[in-house]
């Protein structure tokens, strides 16, 4: 808990109330405990309470249970990650004990449920322990048959009194949630956070309180990636979806098919991934661009399709919510190792372009920006989300719908002539005709995968051949142009430039921050538009001795992570160098900080 | 979304509707069925701007090239998942699926299941040479067994699928079986898929001349066949009996096998969907997303 400024108030037979501007909690348990509803439940109240909020969460890939944790960081100024460490840990078994206290910080509370476990005494010194019966204790406070459902609710009460939560606030969140079920069950559900709140937190002489955090013009809203991304693709007027189920990608599916009737939209769940890809392609076709997405092994299958939308110049949005590969791999892990099957996944020279948002808030707009790319440039447009932001938690501002909202339907004015592949259009960019478009020369056209002339019909010629793939190469050149450059946090010049992409933003950027306090002289950039890249971005590197791009992904056979190999290939700058991992979790701030020392060594060496 | 109701028209000639010449060897079958589409399509008085023609890659499937149609040609094996796209997004269109036997029943089979059962309205007509054409006689899953292909030069020997019982076991609304070589045949079937409320499948036997010459003779009464429509008493609507009278040995029956009354995937959508336009109809887009963004603040 940083900055505790203890201002202390006493409260008449309480322990004293210090202020702190944020704390990190971790709650492990097992998958099946609901420890994710009480960490849900947290950062939705911190993001009411206008404070900022970001979690992390593992859970197995098996349904019948595994140990599973949650993990919460709340604060009142800004925060970038879910914290290295945690300073309360709550452990519902041993194994959650165990596994766990590693990743308290010294000093430190562990707060656990003493009827199953037992502390290890020579933590005790280390560690503040506090022991209460959670289990024993709900199943007092709510009876049943102790198969401990409701305990994490208990837990919430406890967490709720320790750090001085608004608890009407967050007894409205729980009877949000059960809203529509049984009255029993609420009410339930309120008596196990009342047992929880109410319990006598005896051993803990001080309980903590949030400061109050700046206050904000916009109201906040508080989602993970994965819905954020969802709701993007239905601001951006996308309505038509396809997809096969797989984690961690189905939360994306499922939204679109329940949100999308309200649009008068379809989303089809397909036989497999082949059949969705092809049916957004068609619905592409059909005149508005739609959206397919998967994760894994389901990208591999929609490679075939995507290679034809980029032949023919359709306009589709491909989601990939990346996870610890190949194969099945670790589904519920998260890696970003389909950087490469994105830009290069097609076979043949199969230019698209590929985008990956950068926090969850950034998934709501990065859907936007694809589906604009997409019709723009008549082009696959790959997102490249990961199981990290997918699952995370992070409060934002309230989007402006009203202004972000966007209409797409066809336009299907009649045309005296058209040519779907004009080969003189300006920057090779061209948009095809869809069905229903009156063409009063009589000559329509066809949308193929065979290399074709500019009317869309086959052609063997080398000439064309070469022409057309100049023609899709260089419209996303074109693009290439027009993309801004990214914003560089801190200095832009100094020792060490760190680039990242997607969820690692966080880490880097509070890499970043804790090293420039330390005196270090780091800066980092996140890479949202991966392919193509913004054209300039050599200038950023020009003010950095190194450029190291750290990437949850192997160093590769030559020594580089994806994004770090397509940037050695595009500036061939030996500066550029790679810091990697495959542990399937996300980079945390002190191992950034170890690895870039390390690597700082080993280029002196 | 049709801005082109006014326009005035005549009515199509077949002039207007082809385009590229066909590619296709002398005698190949699928010449036929490209003559009968074109005459379906005058018949029916279709607006030319409101025909997708949709394939998959084959010999056959090259279709859409000899079209004056807004035309597709998609990948192998997939013209009906892509084609169930635009038929989901597009109902004010009339959607024609072309392709082979590969096409459908081998690279594409699963996609022929699904299309079956979720019963996406529109016509597909298979065009069954019982041979892999384009890529030059190898075996095709509807190749006879003993069948002598660059893959099976000692003949044949998986059991071939019977497109007819596949479709019906799959849960197909309209099952209809014709061959290249009886026009009026041809397009009276296509017709009545055309007319169906749903999938409407079409296995048409169309003799691929350089590959496989000769193989549906038996059903060609020119050619000393005979070709046996499907009896007058039998009832499309009884599904055992279409069954049973698809599993007739070679050359088997023409017509319409089996044909039932099931709501079409678009029209199971469109009442989920009435039921929520109810409360979202005069709502603009940003408010109805509104509502979900206030339930996470
Ligand atoms: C993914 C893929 N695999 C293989 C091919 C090669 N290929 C093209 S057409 C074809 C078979 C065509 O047979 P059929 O569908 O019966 O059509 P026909 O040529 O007989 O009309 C094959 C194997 C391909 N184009 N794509
Ligand atoms: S190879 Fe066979 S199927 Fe292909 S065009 Fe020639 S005759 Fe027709
Ligand atoms: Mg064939």
């Amino acid at each position: 808990m940083s900055d505790s400024s203890a201002t202390e108030e006493v409260v008449s037979d309480s322990p004293k109330v210090s202020k702190v501007t944020e704390a990190v909690i971790r709650i492990a348990g097992n998958s099946q405990d609901g420890i994710q509803s009480i960490g849900g439940f947290l950062a939705q109240l911190a993001g009411r309470s206008e404070q900022e909020v970001m979690t992390f969460m593992t859970i197995p890939a098996t349904i019948s249970g595994g140990p599973s944790i949650f993990q919460v960081r709340i604060g009142s100024g800004e925060v970038l990650t879910s914290g290295d460490d945690a300073d309360v840990l709550m452990p519902f078994y041993q194994h959650s004990y165990e596994n766990h206290i590693g990743f308290l910080k010294e000093g430190g509370i562990v707060l656990y449920d003493s009827s199953h476990v037992e502390p290890d005494p020579e933590l005790l010194k280390k560690y503040r322990h506090i022991g209460c019966p959670i289990s024993e204790l709900t199943v007092e406070a709510i009876g049943g048959t102790a198969k401990d459902k409701g305990k994490n609710i208990f837990a919430l009460g406890l967490v709720a009194r320790m750090f001085d939560l608004d608890a009407a606030k967050l007894e409205g969140l729980v009877a949000e949630r059960f809203k529509g079920k049984a009255s029993s069950i609420t009410t339930t559900a309120l008596t196990a956070f009342h047992a929880g709140y109410g319990y006598p937190l005896t051993t803990l002489e001080e309980i903590y309180a949030f400061e109050e955090p700046k206050a904000r013009d916009t109201e906040q809203v508080v989602c993970n990636g994965n819905d954020a991304l969802g709701y993007g693709i239905l601001a951006a007027g996308v309505r038509f979806g396809a997809g096969y189920p797989i984690t961690p990608w189905s939360d994306i599916m499922e939204l679109l098919r329940r949100e999308l009737p309200k649009y008068d939209g379809i989303f089809v769940q397909c036989e497999d991934e082949i059949a969705a890809v092809s049916m957004a392609i068609g619905a592409g076709w059909g005149g508005r661009v739609a959206v397919t997405g998967s994760s894994g092994p389901g990208i591999s299958l929609k490679g075939e399709a995507i290679g034809w939308a980029v032949m023919a110049e359709i306009p589709l949005i491909v989601i990939d919510v990346q996870r610890g590969g190949p194969s099945t791999g670790m589904p519920t892990n998260v890696e970003q190792s389909d950087l490469n099957i994105a830009v290069f996944g097609g076979h043949g020279d199969s230019p698209r372009v590929v985008i990956a948002p950068s926090s969850v808030e950034d998934c709501f707009y990065t859907a936007i920006e694809a589906v604009n790319l997409a019709r723009e440039y008549s082009t696959p447009v790959i997102i490249l989300s990961d199981q990290a932001i997918a699952t995370r938690i992070e409060a934002f501002a309230m989007p402006k719908l009203q202004e972000l909202c966007q209409d797409i339907s066809p336009d299907l004015t009649p045309r005296e002539d058209h040519k779907p592949y004009d080969l003189s259009a300006p920057d090779g960019i061209t948009h095809h005709a869809p069905p229903g478009t009156y063409i009063k020369s009589g000559k329509y056209p066809i949308a193929t995968g065979l290399e074709h002339d500019e009317m869309g019909h086959p052609s063997g010629s080398p000439k064309m051949h070469q022409d057309m793939s100049a023609k899709r190469r260089s419209k996303l050149q074109a693009l290439s142009r027009k993309l801004p450059l990214p914003e560089v946090f801190g200095p832009e010049e100094g020792n060490v430039l760190l680039i990242g992409w997607g969820s690692t933003q966080g880490s880097l950027r509070e890499a970043t921050e804790q090293a420039r306090k330390a005196g270090d002289s780091i800066s980092c950039i996140t890479m949202r538009h991966i392919h193509p890249m913004p054209e300039g971005l050599e200038n950023i590197f020009d003010g950095f001795n190194h450029v190291f791009v750290v990437e949850n992904n192997d160093e590769g056979l030559y020594g580089y992570g994806q994004l770090c190999g397509l940037m050695r290939a595009k500036f061939a700058n030996p500066k550029i160098v790679g810091i990697n991992k495959t542990d399937g979790l996300t980079w945390r701030v002190k191992d950034v900080l170890a690895r870039v020392q390390t690597k700082l060594e080993e280029l002196k060496g | 979304m049709s801005a082109t109701a006014e326009i005035t028209r005549e009515p199509l000639k077949k002039k207007d509707l082809a385009a590229d010449h066909p590619t296709w060897c002398p005698g190949c079958g699928d010449f036929s069925v490209l003559a009968l589409y074109f005459k379906l399509i005058q018949n029916r008085g279709i607006h030319q701007e409101k025909i997708a023609t949709v394939a998959g890659i084959g010999c056959s499937s090259r279709f859409p090239y000899f079209v004056q149609s807004h035309g597709v040609h998609f990948i192998h094996g997939r013209a009906l998942p892509f084609a169930t796209g635009v038929a989901m997004s597009r109902p004010d269109l009339d959607l024609f699926v072309f392709g082979g036997d590969g096409d459908a029943f081998s690279i594409g089979g699963n996609h022929f299941t699904h299309c079956s059962r979720k019963n996406i309205n529109l016509t597909y007509v298979v065009m069954d040479n019982s041979v892999y054409g384009l890529t030059k006689k190898q075996t095709s899953p509807t190749s006879p067994i003993g069948f002598k292909s660059k893959t099976d030069m000692w003949g044949a020997v998986d059991q071939p699928i019977n497109p007819i019982k596949q479709a019906i076991f799959a849960g197909a609304t309209f099952v209809a079986r014709t061959t290249h070589t009886n026009p009026k045949h041809l397009l009276s079937m296509m017709e009545a898929a055309m007319d169906h409320n749903g999938f409407g499948f079409i296995e048409c036997l169309s003799e691929c001349t350089e590959f496989y010459n000769g193989a549906f003779d038996a059903s060609n009464p020119r050619k000393g066949g005979e070709f046996l429509e499907v009896p007058e008493d039998h009832d499309p609507t009884n599904e055992t009996e279409a069954y049973d009278l698809a599993g007739q040995p070679f050359p088997g029956h023409f017509g319409i096998f089996y044909q039932v009354d099931r709501p079409s995937k678009q029209d199971r959508e469109k009442t989920i969907n009435a039921k929520f336009l109810e409360k979202t109809r005069d709502l603009e887009p940003h408010q109805i997303l509104q509502q979900n963004f206030d339930k996470m603040k």
